[in-house]
């Protein structure tokens, strides 16, 4: 382990002998173009994420403007912004669309780079007391293998756009004319082509080049859920690549992998996507839990309540992940023995998520807490994670998911994971590491106003979308039965609130940037535990040249 | 409003009081066979006789719960949501909320300088992994008991309804009944229709749920659902059942369930299937047993045991379209023709793709 940070040590130093100095930075081209700085990659990554993050923003606020009333209000006009004057169903195809770049925007290009590419690549390496990751120029290709794959999933519209969903079912997906599907499918290669060498990199660095004394369980939550995160992408994600490889195959050269018309099957390609796609919600959320974890024992100035529990806790919901797939499938013809078995699997996690729940209050009770917007973030976090939850066991029920799936309660539950969930976690992180990046402290007053402003506007968004769904309203779809008006306009109207939010966070994060006062090296206190605060604030370019020692 | 009283009141004195000409729809399937060409379900313009009631099969406006239940099984799994998920849930939601704000009242730095150094509570963790586990037992015994009770294998008697999709409609098939078949389109708005096609009104049902031929299916009589697709994947819905099963290319999947109230029942395609995705309901009336038998031998079909009608071509049939184009006079007063005629017009299968 000593061996192998020497000797990558030495690979750095020999690009200029004249300068043994830790800070000495390449030019800009070599430094964020061929970048082999795990810091200099996790920024890149959180920019791109950011950006992406922007853009499926943007879209979904397109759509809540579309639902805000019944009827088409806008579909049109912009397919005429787009494509020039289209008939109505053109202009419903741009529908579908919208939702699917905005599923897979979020999903590849917003939470999981910045989740593991921006904030595990930033603070893996400087919690388990490593110079950088273990293969850094892999890393720069991890990183770069998403620029292509984004530039194909934003100009396929151009070329018709794909309308299948994010989950690209087939034979929708197989069907369906054009380029476009075909750009979708590539991106979805090299994303997760990126992932799986993030994944090995990730996996490599924190068996091989912890510092001395930093033994498995003395690993932060952190660097604990990167590394299940990481073997999730490493198992789930070869299956999705070969899902959609067949996908492929069968648009361009004949095959029928999905075609019953040559044998093949349609669920099929359910089952591996799911295989795949139920891993990934686990693979987006499980480093937001790692991330709370470090806000609120630092905001208690507590170490963790049950370390033990919460890692393991964290592998069992990563291995029980693999083995409730069928739960996205309770519609499609599952025999009742097999429902019931996913019924009963799909609950199970709801015990090691119960567990870190639990834990993460009992960290902070007894604790000495203080409000800053990390900690109000993670605090909003836990309860949002909770009501998303909840609804997740609702659904777990086969013989009640039959009314709900693919309906509104179905949209409003995992963006109450997701969008409340995994974001408030990676807000929380943001604002918790933003001194550490950047050097300067954020506007305490801004942060807590984003908070506020967000929480009411996503919850005045989405918690309306559990009636809409009850009523039986089913997604996917620009108009609506006039009776579901009225929670739809409130959707919208939330939405609006939390769009306000995120100005305030732009604002904030530009100003903080440029005139943001100095940031102390570690600005938390005694909670803050970990060895990125033994470090200055930014970072020094390299860090760690002489390994640190944990007992 | 008023529209909807008088749909109440239509729909309950409906059946029991028709015009005369529809009489024998109402006496059972031993009279009068000749004059079932008029469609029972229909009044003499063309109209459906039964109309939508607000509250039953159909969204609520600003309503945050459940649509009411229509079956038994449905009847089974709301009480499940209501009287034990819902509930669990939110104590659960509740009881995290109340720590949260305990914790951050007790425990703020202003309360609490020194903070403790507590890590560990075996007692603790034990309990919060043990009473999860056996909340979940809790509800997971009365979820396999739902799960049994959905999938009971018909019976002999049972109505088998085909349902099959179509980018962007619904064809169904009454395989027990001499190869009933029907096409069912979303009606359009007034001034979105064109050529001779009906615009909705307010008695066939709401803007974007209303259908020109209603699925017609008795009540307490079992009902099997098979549902397949000609081209992409599509889902059969009706939530007031509690049913949805997807329709997959190249398979049949088969649900069953028995329809306790008479009504009009809404529903939409669960599973994207392309552009008109949002614009494939499904309308299911149910109607008595005798009232469907009569139904059945108006569209040309037979009763299981019953003599196989007059040998007839499937009665591929777009009941509302097709008194729509042979004017209602026609209709009414036409001399027994042996089918509904008119239907050739709107072959199955052809729905409103080029539209």
């Amino acid at each position: 382990m000593t061996d192998t940070a020497i000797s990558s040590h030495a690979f750095e130093a020999h690009h200029d002998h004249a300068h043994h100095d830790a800070d000495h930075k390449p030019g800009f081209f070599a430094r964020w173009f061929m970048s082999t700085n795990h810091k200099d990659i996790g920024t890149l990554y959180l920019i791109f994420a950011i950006f992406a993050g922007i853009v499926g923003g943007a879209i979904s606020g397109l759509m809540r403007a579309e639902l805000m009333h019944p009827g088409i209000q806008y579909l049109g006009y912009w397919y005429e912004l787009l494509h020039g004057k289209g008939t109505a169903d053109e202009a419903n195809h741009l529908w579908n669309v919208l939702i699917t770049a905005h599923g897979l925007i979020m999903v590849f290009f917003m939470v999981m780079p910045a989740m593991i590419g921006g904030f595990g690549n930033w603070f893996v390496p400087l919690m388990i007391g490593a110079p950088d990751m273990a293969f850094p120029r892999m890393n720069n290709i991890s990183f770069w293998l998403l620029v292509p794959s984004m530039i194909l999933l934003f100009s396929s519209p151009l070329f018709g756009g794909a309308g299948t969903g994010w989950t690209v079912y087939a034979p929708l997906s197989t069907q369906e004319a054009g380029p476009s599907t075909d750009m979708a499918i590539l991106a979805l290669h090299l994303a997760g082509a990126s992932s799986i060498l993030g994944a090995i990199n990730f996996i490599t660095t924190i068996f091989n080049m912890r510092a001395p004394g930093m033994t498995l369980h003395k690993m932060p939550l952190f660097v604990w859920s990167v590394l299940v995160t990481a073997f999730l992408l490493l198992l789930a994600l070869p299956v999705l690549a070969a899902a959609i490889t067949m996908l492929l195959t069968d648009r361009n050269f004949g095959t029928t992998f999905f075609d019953p018309r040559g044998g093949g099957d349609p669920i099929l390609y359910q089952h591996l996507f799911w295989f795949f796609g139920h891993p990934e919600v686990y693979i987006m959320i499980l480093p937001g839990f790692g991330m709370v974890s470090q806000v609120i024992a630092t905001f208690s100035k507590k170490p963790v309540f049950g370390y033990l529990g919460m890692a393991y806790a964290m592998v069992a919901i990563g291995v029980v992940g693999f083995i409730v797939w069928a739960h996205h499938m309770f519609t499609t013809g599952l025999s009742v023995n097999t429902k019931m078995y996913f019924t009963a699997a799909t609950m199970v996690i709801a015990v090691p998520t119960g567990i870190k729940i639990f834990s993460w209050i009992a960290t902070m009770w007894g604790g000495s807490l203080s409000f800053k917007t990390p900690m109000v973030w993670a605090l909003g976090f836990i309860f949002m994670f909770t009501v998303g939850g909840v609804t997740g066991v609702v659904l777990a029920n086969g013989g009640v998911d039959d009314n709900m799936q693919d309906t509104y309660y179905v949209v409003a539950h995992f963006h109450y994971v997701l969008s409340l969930g995994a974001v408030f976690s990676l807000f929380a992180g943001f604002y918790y590491w933003f001194p550490k990046m950047s050097g300067r402290m954020y506007n305490e007053l801004l942060g807590q106003l984003h908070f506020w402003v967000f929480f009411i506007g996503v919850n005045v968004m989405f918690f309306p979308m559990h009636f809409l769904g009850l009523q039986g309203m089913q997604r996917r779809v620009p108009d609506y039965a006039d009776a579901l008006a009225k929670w739809n306009g409130v959707a919208s109207v939330g939405y609006m609130i939390m769009a306000v939010g995120m100005i305030i966070f732009f604002v904030n994060l530009f100003w903080s940037l440029f005139a943001g006062k100095k940031a102390e090296d570690n600005p938390w206190g005694e909670g803050a535990t970990t060895l990125e605060w033994t470090l200055s604030s930014p970072p020094p370019y390299h860090q760690f040249e002489t390994l640190p020692r944990i007992d | 409003m008023f529209a909807l009283a008088m749909g109440l009141a239509v729909a309950s004195v409906g059946h029991a009081a028709p015009a005369p000409q529809a009489a024998p729809a109402t006496t059972t399937a031993a009279t009068a066979p000749a004059a079932a060409a008029t469609d029972p379900m229909l009044e003499m313009d063309g109209a459906p006789r039964m109309l939508p009631v607000a509250g039953v099969g159909q969204p609520t406006p600003g309503e945050w719960h459940l649509q009411a239940q229509a079956t038994a099984t449905g009847e089974r799994a709301l009480k499940f949501h209501d009287y034990i998920l819902f509930p669990v849930i939110t104590v659960i939601s509740l009881f995290v909320l109340a720590l949260l704000l305990i914790v951050i009242a007790r425990f703020r730095r202003a309360a609490n300088p020194v903070p403790s150094k507590t890590a560990h509570n075996t007692v603790l963790e034990i309990a919060w992994t043990l009473i999860p586990v056996i909340i979940l037992a809790a509800i997971a015994a009365p979820s396999i008991g739902l799960l049994q009770a959905q999938y009971k294998a018909p019976p002999a008697n049972a109505v088998t309804l085909k349902a099959i999709g179509n980018q962007w409609y619904w064809t169904y098939e009454y395989p027990g009944n001499g190869g009933i078949e029907l096409t069912s389109n979303m009606l359009k708005e007034k001034g979105e229709v064109s050529g001779k096609d009906r615009a909705r009104t307010d008695e066939d049902g709401p803007r974007l749920l209303a259908t020109d031929q209603r699925v017609v299916l008795p009540v307490g009589v079992p009902i099997r659902l098979i549902t397949t697709s000609n081209d992409v994947i599509h889902s059969w819905s009706i939530p007031a059942f509690w049913v949805k099963l997807d329709a997959v290319p190249g398979r049949l999947n088969e649900t069953s369930f028995t329809i306790d109230k008479e009504g009009v029942y809404f529903g939409v395609c669960s599973e994207l299937c392309g552009a008109r995705h949002g614009y494939m309901p499904i309308t299911v009336e149910a109607v008595s047993p005798a009232v469907f038998a009569a139904w059945v031998k108006a569209k040309g079909g037979t009763m299981p045991g019953s003599a196989p009608a007059p040998a007839i071509a499937p009665a591929a049939d777009n009941g509302a379209a097709a008194a729509n184009a042979a004017g209602p006079v026609e209709n009414a007063t036409a001399a027994a023709p042996v089918t509904n005629q008119a239907a050739t017009a709107n072959p199955a299968g052809a729905g409103n793709t080029g539209q």
